[in-house]
């Protein structure tokens, strides 16, 4: 009778899920690769240089240049490192960067000959929960990268990774609570959707400025980007957690941060900047199909100015130093977080907010 | 006090207003100053496809001239070698035989002609004293070389080839004035 009933259900699912899982993996590490090269051609053109511009045509073939090299390059685990633990650290971050991508809603559903095709690949009702608890994993990948390396610097790295790690999530999750009081839902589709009115411009940025400079803030410390990189100092720790990794292991780490770079875009976007809602998405009277992929390309569109401003300010603004880095977190961060969630409280109870 | 220096400044232990202590508005002009530059005329010159053009008194590798005829100028008469602070340049005179006035210009000539160029401090002490117009500071770069014995040119480096003459008239022009 149960095996009846599995061979009788539905298994299209499955495949649409399957297709999803590939293209999102193929796009997530060639938007990673990609970023990589952007992030230098970025630094150069802010320093008045050019940047990489001799593998193919404005440098575009430099990725595949870097990850062929790191693929050739002499692999080297430290006599003392915890052998094991060293060779998990750089799996366990990458895995971790890639699994938020599972919540993400990258547009509309399109609708293939009859059928529903969710651009999303599961829509947890906890999604802001579950990008938080994985998010909160990738750090055990520093960590454990750090330890296992046997090496001082390494573990200064790691620690500092984990304790700036304790500081912000908590800010983070703080400021994101106006948001969730106002969309009345952890699910990051309806989170979405609560920002489809006003023509497609109801965005959480316009509502919560405070909440987005916050999250941003945060977004920023959890990447381990500048101006709070404490965990890979090259000046004062030469490289962190990753000073004695080398080879793919240490592409592993590099290229980990860029989906976690991606990640966190896509999930700034979604939170704050109307996820895949674009200006007038429901009066242009396109067909649905069209509606999907537009918002589609309107997401990523948002992603990519949010990377771009990540590394915009990677290289504008100095590392800030270890204490001014707690302090930011620990005493501004978190009573503002609960200050804003007391006054949206207050605008939702008389209505001003809905 | 008076103050040591014209230069020195006052230190002020200012409070901070509220506005700077928020950080913000000082991140958003540096961030505005690093978009400027983001759209900025890059300095950057790719290299082997564009190059950057010598200065016109620029002092490279030493070539010895012929003349219109293509005679070698050089006399051999050690001016040069005097002049020269590194006592880079040696060199041992020949008489000119019959039949060889289509070589040398002159009755005597430099059978041997080096310079060493690990020692050459590329002064221009050399062309300055030469009388006989034969020895000039060119743009061009003396190559790297593996050994030392390398860098000690001949004068079948330095002595410029009949058919491919090199251009001097910069430095002959700064010699005139």
């Amino acid at each position: 009778m149960i095996a009846y009933s599995i061979l009788d259900r539905d298994w299209s699912f499955l495949t649409d899920k399957l297709i999803l899982v590939g293209i999102l993996f193929a796009v997530a590490l060639g938007i990673a690769a990609y970023s990589t090269l952007a992030e230098r051609k970025i630094a150069a053109f802010m320093q008045d240089r050019i940047g990489p511009d001799r593998a193919g045509f404005f440098g575009i073939l430099q990725p595949i240049a870097d990850g062929v090299k790191s693929i050739l390059k002499e692999e080297i685990i430290p006599g003392r490192a915890h052998k094991f633990l060293f060779i998990l650290a750089p799996c366990i971050f990458m895995t971790v960067a890639l699994m938020t991508y599972a919540i993400i809603p990258w547009g509309k559903d399109l609708i293939i000959n009859g059928r529903k095709f969710s651009l999303q690949l599961a829509d947890l009702n906890v999604g802001i929960l579950y990008s938080f608890a994985i998010v909160s994993l990738g750090v055990y990948g520093i960590m454990i990268g750090g330890w296992a390396s046997n090496n001082k610097f390494s573990l200064l790295g790691a620690v500092r990774a984990s304790t700036q790690m304790i500081s912000y999530e908590l800010a983070m999750g703080l400021s994101l609570i106006p948001i969730v009081m106002m969309s009345s839902s952890l699910s990051l589709r309806d989170i979405t959707e609560a920002q489809s009115y006003w023509h497609g411009m109801h965005w959480n940025i316009m509502l919560q400025p405070l909440s987005f400079i916050i999250f941003f803030t945060c977004a920023l410390a959890e990447c381990n980007r500048t101006p709070f990189d404490l965990a890979e100092t090259e000046s004062e720790l030469i490289g962190g957690y990753h000073t004695e990794y080398s080879s793919m292991k240490l592409a592993l780490f590099l290229f980990g941060e860029y989906v976690n770079i991606f990640v966190s875009a896509a999930v700034i976007s979604i939170l704050f900047l109307g996820g895949y809602n674009f200006p007038y998405m429901n009066e242009m009277g396109l067909s649905p199909n069209w509606v999907s992929i537009l918002s589609m390309g309107a997401l990523f569109a948002k992603i990519f100015f949010i990377i771009f401003v990540f590394m915009w300010i990677r290289w504008t603004i100095p590392r800030f130093r270890y204490d001014q880095l707690m302090k930011l977190g620990w005493q501004i961060f978190i009573p503002l977080c609960i200050v804003n969630i007391l006054i949206t409280g207050l605008l939702i109870t008389l209505k001003i907010y809905h | 006090m008076q103050a040591l220096t014209k230069r020195s400044k006052l230190v002020s232990n200012k409070k901070l207003s509220f506005i700077e202590k928020l950080y913000l508005p000082a991140i958003l002009g540096g961030l505005k100053i690093t978009l400027q530059h983001f759209f900025k005329k890059k300095v950057t010159l790719k290299y082997p496809e564009v190059k950057r053009e010598f200065a016109p008194v620029y002092r490279g590798m030493h070539v010895l001239k012929r003349d219109e005829a293509g005679r070698e100028n050089c006399t051999a008469c050690g001016l040069c070698a005097v002049a020269c602070p590194a006592e880079a340049i040696t060199m041992e005179a020949a008489e000119r035989m019959d039949g060889e006035e289509g070589l040398y210009r002159e009755e005597k000539y430099a059978a041997k002609y080096e310079i060493n160029m690990l020692r050459c401090i590329y002064c221009g002490l050399c062309e300055e004293a030469c009388p006989k117009d034969a020895i000039y500071l060119t743009d061009r770069i003396v190559d790297s070389e593996y050994t030392r014995e390398g860098f000690i040119y001949g004068k079948d480096i330095l002595v410029e080839k009949v058919d491919d003459r090199i251009d001097i008239t910069k430095r002959k022009k700064k010699k005139g004035e």
